[in-house]
């Protein structure tokens, strides 16, 4: 790594694409196992848009730094503590409603994000951004409409949502924590502050978490750590799955 | 409560400047979400720039047994098709 | 005095021309694609498991990517066939149900495991090849929904075969651990690949009135030796060895001899006593029982809405 900023920009984009990849690789679980087969189809489109984003930031990341390695050596060789993708992206997908709740909280945030980021004075970024806001502008049309027509269904399904919401609230404030990497390139406008988004997200999501007939949890509970690499225990697993071939057979060419 | 969402015909126009065709059909409960399931399910290869989905009950169909009447007036104007003109061998491509 | 309906159906079929939803058709005949198309639906969903096991393990993104689509395409195409099949007036719900009673089937070759990366090639390699070489044959079909619920979805699949061959030409020119994997992922799935074009034309129970109706194009043991004889260069190609020893280029015949299937064990695992039936079945019903709840909400949503709009 030949800078101090270059090294900023790869911690800043490895965080983007760890937080993409694991995200993608839980949406990936739901294939063959989604509720009906519409949405079992749509769900897939939204995971391989997820394991396309990771790749175009791991890729970036692998040039910024300089040492020959892959996307996939970063996807496949570092372990838990080295992923720093925030927690909520790795918690297990326990039900539909989990999942539905979890996406449709990340998608108000990328879309905010993303929309700033495709600014960024660093090109190949703002390309990235770019054309990952066009997925998630589409991904928060069907997790909002799922948040609405679950919330206000039957008294079951307004249950399984209020218990995601509960149980995912205390993960959101991870969200709009700066790094240290992120915080020094903002001077230049390649990063974007994502304090600067926290009012807004919870505005739209106050709202619309009213509109299905939900609510808010009171509790102030938080739990953040996943950029530092303090992770759940969830993450190990997912990992040690995604690495086993690569890490039994380093080296070759599958 | 209705035991199963309703069906959809889905209509795609795959480039500006032909017709939507019929590609198949789907299940979904509004046609806001038959479209976005038709886009998800009927154009992974960016088959189509325009979608239509249309109820299926919607859709009234003419029966086998009108089709006397419904098409076979139309059997003997063989003027409205170009091939009854017959053209000098010099002029073709017209 | 008009034919009767009987008449212009066999002169349609007769003619080579397709049969429509709204057209009158032999119960026979209906019941007959009923059980194939449904049969055709399930195999891709159902499909969708052995392949989908190794989503989360596959061994590069880019892999990962390929075999993502390509499962989400099985589903697809499930979706264009059951939504064919609901044409002939049945509902996917009673297919659903058919299929976890046990009632309709799916394609055996889906009750083996997929155990090895190698198995997503090979998979991807033989099984979508087997498939290929019936469905460009059923694209003729003379049920219209049918024939273009085919050519749809051969149009799509041809990227399947070949994603499969490449992950198999990578192995075989890989580390002799590689090339052992794609061997062992041949000899497991070449039989299973065979016996997907059912049994030989002598037995089979359905394909003699199929024929008639034009329904099926080409026999079993037609299409089967088509299979073969495609795929045994592709064999020679990856250099790998060939899964059956009586695999013989039979010079006045045009064609490859080949071993006998055992059929005993095709029977075995059509009537469900496959390494994998029960665990496929298994995992379709908890996701159609995990989703339950979905759809009700779904189904009671829209009802409130369209009484508060109707009100």
């Amino acid at each position: 790594m030949n800078n101090l900023s270059n090294n900023a920009l790869y911690h800043y984009l490895i965080g983007m694409a760890d937080d993409a990849l694991v995200l993608g690789q839980r949406t990936s679980e739901w294939c063959s196992r989604g509720p009906f087969l519409e949405e079992d189809i749509a769900l897939s489109n939204v995971a391989l848009d997820y394991v396309g984003r990771a790749r175009m930031f791991y890729q970036y990341a692998a040039d910024v730094e300089g040492l020959g390695r892959t996307e996939d050596e970063l996807a496949y060789f570092r372990d838990e503590r080295e992923f720093t993708n925030l927690l909520i992206n790795e918690l297990p997908n326990f039900d539909f409603a989990f999942s539905m709740v979890r996406q449709y909280f990340l998608d108000v945030n990328a879309c905010l994000y993303l929309e700033k980021l495709s600014l960024s004075s660093d090109q190949h970024l703002s390309e990235i951004a770019a054309k990952a806001v066009k997925e998630s502008r589409y991904h928060l049309k069907r997790s909002r409409t799922w948040l609405v027509q679950l919330g206000q269904g039957t008294e079951e399904s307004n249950r399984r949502m209020q218990s995601a919401i509960d149980e995912l609230w205390g993960y959101t404030p991870e969200m709009f924590i700066m790094t240290e990497a992120e915080a020094s390139l903002l001077a230049t406008q390649v990063s974007v502050d994502r304090k600067d988004l926290q009012q807004q997200w919870s505005a739209t999501v106050t709202a619309d978490v009213q509109e299905a007939n939900l609510q808010i949890p009171d509790q102030q509970w938080q739990v953040v750590g996943g950029r530092d690499g303090d992770h759940s225990e969830h993450l190990g697993h997912l990992l040690a799955h995604m690495q086993i071939l690569q890490r039994s057979y380093p080296g070759l060419e599958w | 409560m209705k035991k199963s969402n309703d069906l959809y015909e889905v209509f795609l126009r795959s480039i500006r400047g032909v017709d939507h065709r019929h590609v198949g059909s789907l299940h979904a409960d509004t046609a806001e979400q038959a479209l976005t399931y038709a886009r998800d399910c009927y154009t992974r290869r960016s088959e189509g720039v325009s979608i239509w989905v249309v109820k299926s009950t919607d859709i009234t169909a003419s029966q086998e047994q009108d089709a006397q009447s419904f098409y076979d007036p139309m059997d003997d104007k063989p003027y409205r098709h170009a091939s009854f003109y017959v053209l000098p061998d010099e002029v073709n491509n017209m | 005095m008009s034919d009767s309906e009987q008449a212009v159906f066999d002169r349609r079929i007769e003619a080579e021309q397709k049969i429509e939803p709204k057209d009158w058709m032999p119960a026979d005949y209906r019941k007959n694609l009923i059980r194939q198309m449904s049969q055709h639906a399930h195999s891709e969903v159902i499909g969708m498991q052995p392949e989908g096991n190794w989503i989360s393990r596959a061994p590069s993104l880019k892999r990962k990517m390929v075999l993502l689509a390509k499962v989400q395409d099985e589903g697809g195409h499930g979706l264009y066939l059951y939504s064919a099949t609901e044409t002939l007036n049945v509902t996917r719900d009673e297919m659903n149900e058919a299929l976890h009673s046990g009632k309709a089937k799916y394609a055996s070759i889906f009750n083996y495991p997929a155990l090895s990366w190698a198995d997503v090639g090979a998979i991807g390699w033989l099984v979508d090849g087997a498939a290929i070489v019936n469905q460009i044959s059923l694209q003729g079909t003379s049920y219209g929904p049918y024939s273009r619920a085919m050519i749809r979805i051969c149009k799509e699949e041809s990227f399947h075969q070949r994603q499969g061959y490449e992950i198999m030409v990578v192995l075989a020119k890989g580390t002799a651990m590689q090339k052992a994997m794609a061997q062992d992922a041949l000899n497991r799935i070449w039989w299973p690949s065979l016996m997907m074009f059912g049994p030989h034309d002598s037995e089979s129970a359905h394909s003699g009135r199929s024929m008639q109706w034009k329904i099926k194009r080409r026999t079993n043991d037609d299409l089967r030796q088509s299979f073969i004889d495609q795929t045994v260069p592709q064999i020679k190609f990856l250099g790998l060895e060939l899964p059956d020893p009586d695999i013989k280029w039979n010079e006045q015949r045009g064609h490859y001899d080949s071993g006998e299937i055992d059929w005993d064990e095709f029977k075995r695992v059509i009537s469900g006593d496959g390494p994998c039936n029960r665990d496929r079945l298994r995992h379709h019903k908890k996701a159609d029982g995990d989703g339950q709840w979905v759809r009700d909400a779904l189904h009671a949503y829209h009802s409130k809405k369209d009484a508060v709009s109707a009100a």
